[in-house]
């Protein structure tokens, strides 16, 4: 680029800085708050059981579904939900390769949080210290050679919008699920209304996931933020305006939707597993 | 460079310690003053107070003491901030106060740094190119919804804070490849204008840099007119590059869009 170029001899060490306050405590609770996530839903995932409770095979019982789980494509060997689009695994599955209805879903919201601009800018600072805070030195062996989103590999970050649209459908499917939670299914096959703790729980996940969702920088833009126009709609207007809304917040609903999708599985888990009981409230 | 006595503290005062560094492009130093800090003070003012008593010869470029022109920046305890806007009682008592110059741009002398470099990129930046007139006066209807988006954008007063603590100045010293969060608002204000009918998404991916920004926020959290930086101006014209150059759904309904 024809611009003049600068001359900066000062080059700092890692994690050199001559700031005086608590600047490790972010990108450490972050770091903490993370690894805990994922070491959590990667245990979670694996299990294939105490993914649910309620279905054809526990009349009368409310009908939780771990989100962590959902939608389920197959239900886990010798396992009948009453969630499964196809049925139970397959019988084609290689015996080699380990199967859980959680390995088929989650890619694709962990897609979405992991090209998140919120969570990027924080894994950026908490994991590769890429600077680990604001003024802070960075490892010495990036220096010049730093790349950016502007080159491969995060140039790749750029599908963000396409998993906003796989996140969108998965908020209409756990909209569905919470709704589930509120019916159980009698030994004659009859649907009853019920309102447990459970189901306030599956209905706050899907409220914070869609605080999340529709709050992405992405969508803020799809919706009115790529026209210079407002005006020219008033539709438009009020989507940007609620969009930004959300977006003014969309750290404090990315933790919050993180955390509660976490309890939500812990939640279902230990009522299935009979540790802890589904309180009912009404029903 | 030395610093003098300090004079006996008057009732109501408390001494602080400043280091200052003090040098040129040959190098430098951290110089220490003891200063005599009252209620309502900034640290402009104890930068005045020593060179009015201590260090005639030191350099400190400075102006409205408002923060309105944004020539005072500095780092202030390691943080880039204004020194006429951060007040004395807002720093650590009984803590040194360390001042030194911003370390995106190359030293002049001692608090004062060459910040030239950010007007030969403005002079790059394609400039607004509106419309023709929507009216036969010569003038145009613009409606508040329509620029309320780039009027936070014009509350900058370029005092090239976000410049400094962006890392991709400062510490990888992109700057021949990087235009930095100030001219990426700068653009931001005029490609979301509705009057505006130039366009500079492929200066932004190919020549701009805008794929260097990685979201540290850094730039928002230090500007001193709260203007939200990352989420409002960058991330934007980040989405407006991808609609143009790595989405190929949008591409594809554009081909087919009715003129």
């Amino acid at each position: 680029m024809a611009r003049p170029n600068i001359s900066l001899p000062q080059v700092r060490g890692f994690l050199e800085t001559k700031r005086q306050d608590g600047w490790w405590i972010q990108p450490l609770l972050v770091l903490s708050g993370f690894t805990a996530f994922i070491v959590y839903s990667t245990w979670a995932a694996f299990q294939g059981a105490h993914y649910f409770t309620g279905g054809p095979t526990q009349p009368g019982v409310q009908q939780l579904l771990s989100p962590f789980y959902s939608p389920v494509v197959w239900d886990a060997a010798g396992l009948e939900s009453g969630h499964a689009w196809l049925g139970p695994q397959p019988i084609w599955w290689p015996a080699w390769m380990i199967f859980s209805p959680a390995l088929l879903i989650l890619p694709f919201p962990g897609l979405f949080r992991f090209t998140c601009y919120y969570y990027r800018g924080a894994y950026y600072k908490a994991f590769w210290g890429d600077p680990v805070s604001c003024a802070v030195g960075e490892p010495k062996f990036r220096g010049e050679n730093y790349r950016g989103e502007e080159k491969f590999p995060l140039i790749f970050q750029n599908v963000h919008r396409y998993a906003l649209y796989i996140a969108i459908a998965f908020i209409a499917i756990l909209g569905w699920d919470a709704w589930c939670s509120y019916w159980n299914v009698a030994a004659d096959g009859s649907k009853h209304f019920g309102m447990t703790v459970g189901s306030l729980v599956l209905t706050m996940n899907v409220v914070l996931l869609g605080g999340y969702t529709f709050g992405c920088h992405c969508w803020r833009h799809l919706v009115g933020g790529k026209h210079d126009c407002m005006s020219c709609s008033k539709v438009r207007q009020r989507a940007y305006s609620k969009a930004s809304w959300l977006n003014a917040r969309h750290m404090l609903f990315a933790w919050l939707s993180l955390f509660w999708v976490g309890f939500s599985d812990v939640y279902v888990r230990l009522c299935s597993s009979g540790v802890w009981t589904d309180w009912r409230i009404l029903g | 460079m030395a610093s003098s006595t300090p004079h006996a503290p008057e009732a109501g005062t408390r001494t602080v310690t400043f280091r200052i560094w003090r040098g040129d492009v040959s190098g430098g130093q951290f110089v220490v003053y003891p200063v005599e800090v009252t209620s309502g003070m900034v640290v402009l003012d104890c930068v005045h107070k020593i060179q009015a008593e201590q260090a005639q010869d030191l350099a400190c470029r400075w102006n409205c003491k408002a923060g309105k022109c944004g020539s005072c920046s500095a780092e202030i305890n390691g943080k880039p901030a204004l020194m006429c806007m951060t007040r004395m009682d807002t720093l650590p008592p009984d803590e040194i106060v360390t001042v030194e110059p911003m370390q995106a741009f190359p030293i002049i002398r001692d608090l004062v740094t060459d910040v030239s470099w950010n007007y030969e990129v403005k002079k790059k930046i394609k400039p607004f190119k509106p419309r023709k007139p929507d009216n036969a006066d010569g003038t145009w209807t613009v409606y508040q919804e329509d620029v309320e988006r780039v009027q936070e954008f014009r509350k900058c007063i370029e005092c090239f804070l976000c410049q400094d603590v962006c890392h991709v100045l400062r510490d990888h010293h992109k700057h021949d490849e990087f235009i930095g969060p100030r001219f990426l608002v700068f653009t931001a204000a005029m490609e979301m204008n509705p009057l505006d009918t130039e366009d500079r998404l492929a200066d932004l991916k190919n020549r701009d840099g805008i794929g260097y920004c990685n979201i540290t926020k850094c730039c928002t959290k230090v500007c001193p007119e709260h203007i939200t930086i990352t989420d409002n101006a960058i991330i934007p014209l980040k989405e407006r590059v991808v609609d143009e150059f790595y989405d190929p759904l949008t591409r594809l309904f554009r081909m087919f869009k009715p003129k």
